[in-house]
């Protein structure tokens, strides 16, 4: 399959223009919560520095805490088990499908599911997933992906979800009020819930001195899945780690203003047993964060509690849609993280920004984003999976730009041509010229200027 | 005060009135100013491409020609921000230290060395500001919407000083234009979406300058605003400090 890099899917995107500035307006009014909220709490850039430094403790001590975590979530009667990738993940689940001989089974939002195609591994075996938080489950209607990790179909206005719906659960053709639709999802849902006897889940923070975790949804889906299935498989990625309970303060009182302007999400949801009579599973997945976690320059990546603030600020994403990413975590996040996973196929992800650091910026766990994207333009570029000619036009720029003759007579001929032979520049080659001016080059540069005016 | 003044490549080569202007304009605050004739470029256009390692040349070059100054200023917060965070070659450790401490902003140096409370400038039009994200949230010029702390702007304080000018700013105070150095031909697309949006809140405000730290900035956005055949025109911050009655 031919995957259309960032530039190109954002350029479609933009084609446009009236859903772009909806799309963009949408996410900026989310960011403007996040603004509110955030400037409520006085000490929240400590929190931030708080959030920043456990994680930092935690990641340079995973080992220790994930043997932690599985001792005591071994004691408190959950059954843990280890995935080195994708692949690993989705057996583990299966087996415990046929095992178990699950007729039906719900899923509350994880992204790490998501990451490693879960749904689409299982329907190949002729099992069927049903997405329960509505964003997904919208998406999953469409077969489309999320399009942002905590609002999975904000690339759709309600005219399109009125039509899916009509499409799949015969509701009314033309009836866009939101209260109708999310009505209609939530009568469909609960039949669902109600019939599962698999609830699977994700992992918003898991502590390794309870062995517990907890799950933040504001739709309760999580809960309405878990409470009536026999069986709860939670997904955790090894990241997801705290050490202590008295930590998770910390985290839950940034976690849902940085992501939607709410103080808190409408349910944080703690598990640490099985109810009597139920299984609860947990699989922790390492699928290439240990990798990750390996690269000096990137492992603070891992410290990400997915809120999507970088997203909503990004006005790179705003502007070019969430698929335009290629990968199940788009956004500047996801521009750090996917390289990780494969280099080639996301080299031109970290180029997907202006540098503009806003994303580094709003990170309740502080995360050096735009660094990293830097840094990652130059890792890309080591290994050889930056085009040749833009390879070949940064050499010739830099051997211009290193010797100041060669500059001097090179800036004299450039402005030359483009006084008197405009059409050289002002033509179709010129990427620039498509819908913007080319500076007016003067006569003489600045050198000159000063050489006779010293 | 010896001042080496720090001129961009592409204000040298397209906008030399930018650096007339600071020139005059550091001159006129009592600066020393010399201008090191074999300058070139910071190195950038290719280190934030991803090939940091061509910038070696530029950085013995820079090196070469500024380690002699106690202050090196320029109008440009992206070019500084580069030289503060990548000059890594052309000296000992100790010396390339020195010379990434040594260089200013514009509105950074007239602000925090010169310790500049009044100015003798008039520029009697509605300007709007441009906030450059290097300058911005690189070098901390001013404030950032993202963060819970005091208010602060540096470029916003020259300005306030000008006579007759009316400043007017942005609802997306701090939005990036979307230039982005290579950016802005790789991502065309984004790149010039970016641009029509800031010029748009602009618009709205009713300005007849679009200012700011940044020529590149400043460069991306003139290049729509002419093809949008708009009449707002775009200034240097430092032309507007040196405009006199």
């Amino acid at each position: 399959m031919n995957v259309k890099t960032h530039a190109e899917a954002a350029q479609e995107f933009i084609l446009n223009e009236p859903r772009t500035d909806w799309h963009d307006e949408t996410l900026w009014f989310v960011r403007q919560k996040r603004d509110k909220a955030v400037n409520t709490v006085a000490e929240w850039e400590i929190l931030r520095d708080w959030a920043s430094k456990i994680k930092n403790h935690t990641l340079s001590n995973l080992d220790h805490y994930l043997k932690s975590f599985e001792e005591n979530a071994i004691a408190n009667g959950i059954i843990v088990h280890w995935a080195l990738n994708a692949e690993e993940h989705n057996q583990i689940i299966h087996k415990i499908i046929t095992d178990n001989e699950v007729k039906k089974i719900v899923k509350s939002k994880s992204m790490l599911t998501e990451e490693c195609h879960l749904n689409e591994y299982l329907q190949k075996k002729g099992i069927n997933i049903l997405d329960t938080d509505l964003g997904e489950y919208i998406v999953q209607l469409r077969q489309e992906t999320p399009s942002h990790i905590v609002l999975p179909a904000i690339h759709l206005k309600r005219q399109d979800v009125s039509q899916t719906f009509h499409e799949h659960l015969n509701t009314e053709k033309g009836n866009y009020n939101p209260e109708y639709l999310a009505e209609s999802a939530r009568i469909h849902l609960r039949k669902h819930f109600i019939e599962a006897d698999l609830a699977i889940t994700g992992v918003n923070f898991a502590i390794a001195e309870s062995g517990g975790f907890v799950v933040c949804t504001n739709e309760g889906n999580a809960d309405m899945g878990v409470h009536s299935a026999k069986i709860h498989i939670a997904c955790m990625g090894i990241e997801k780690l705290i050490p202590k309970i008295s930590h998770l303060g910390v985290f839950l009182r940034l976690l849902a203003r940085s992501a939607t302007g709410q103080p808190i999400t409408t349910y944080s949801s703690h598990f640490s047993r099985p109810r009597s009579g139920q299984q609860m599973h947990v699989i922790i997945v390492d699928n290439g964060r240990s990798r990750q976690l390996g690269r000096p320059d990137f492992r603070n990546s891992l410290k990400c509690i997915r809120c999507a603030a970088c997203f909503n600020t990004c006005p790179v994403y705003r502007r070019s849609g969430g698929h335009s990413y290629h990968s199940t975590v788009a956004g500047p996040i996801g521009s750090i993280l996917n390289p990780n996973l494969d280099m080639k196929a996301n080299s031109d992800l970290p180029f997907a920004s202006t540098l503009c650091g806003s994303c580094s910026n709003v990170c309740p766990v502080k995360i050096n984003i735009h660094e990293q994207l830097w840094k990652w333009r130059q890792t890309i570029a080591v290994n050889g999976y930056v085009d040749k000619s833009k390879k070949t036009g940064m050499q010739i720029m830099a051997w211009i730009l290193s010797d100041p003759k060669v500059y001097r007579i090179s800036g004299k001929i450039g402005r030359w041509v483009m006084r008197t032979l405009p059409f050289m520049v002002n033509n179709r080659l010129n990427v620039w010229y498509k819908q913007r001016e080319m500076p007016e080059a003067p006569g003489k540069s600045f050198r000159d200027w000063i050489k006779e005016n010293k | 005060m010896k001042v080496g003044l720090f001129v961009p490549c592409y204000i040298d080569q397209f906008y030399p009135n930018v650096a007339v202007a600071t020139y005059q304009l550091l001159k006129k605050l009592g600066c020393e100013v010399s201008y090191p004739m074999n300058q070139t470029c910071c190195g950038q256009p290719m280190a934030n491409s991803g090939f940091s390692n061509l910038t070696k040349g530029c950085d013995i070059n820079f090196v070469k020609n500024f380690k002699a100054f106690d202050y090196v200023v320029a109008p440009s917060g992206s070019c500084v921000l580069h030289i503060k965070e990548h000059l890594k070659e052309g000296a000992k450790p100790a010396e390339l230290e020195k010379v990434r401490q040594s260089v200013y902003e514009l509105s950074e140096f007239l602000i925090d060395v010169l310790d500049l409370n009044s100015l003798e400038a008039y520029f009697p039009h509605k300007v709007g500001l441009h906030v450059s994200c290097h300058g911005q949230r690189g070098l901390s010029l001013s404030s950032m919407s993202e963060l819970v702390a005091p208010e602060f702007s540096k470029p916003e304080q020259l300005l306030r000083m000008v006579d007759g000018l009316e400043l007017l700013k942005p609802d997306r105070i701090d939005e990036c234009c979307g230039f982005g150095g290579t950016f802005c031909v790789f991502e065309e697309a984004v790149s010039v979406k970016m641009g029509k949006d800031r010029i748009k809140e602009h618009r709205a405000n009713g300005v007849e300058f679009i200012t700011g730290g940044d020529t590149s900035c400043l460069m991306h956005l003139e290049g729509i605003l002419k093809r949008q055949g708009n009449d707002i025109k775009t200034i240097h911050l430092a032309e507007i400090l040196n405009s006199v009655r």
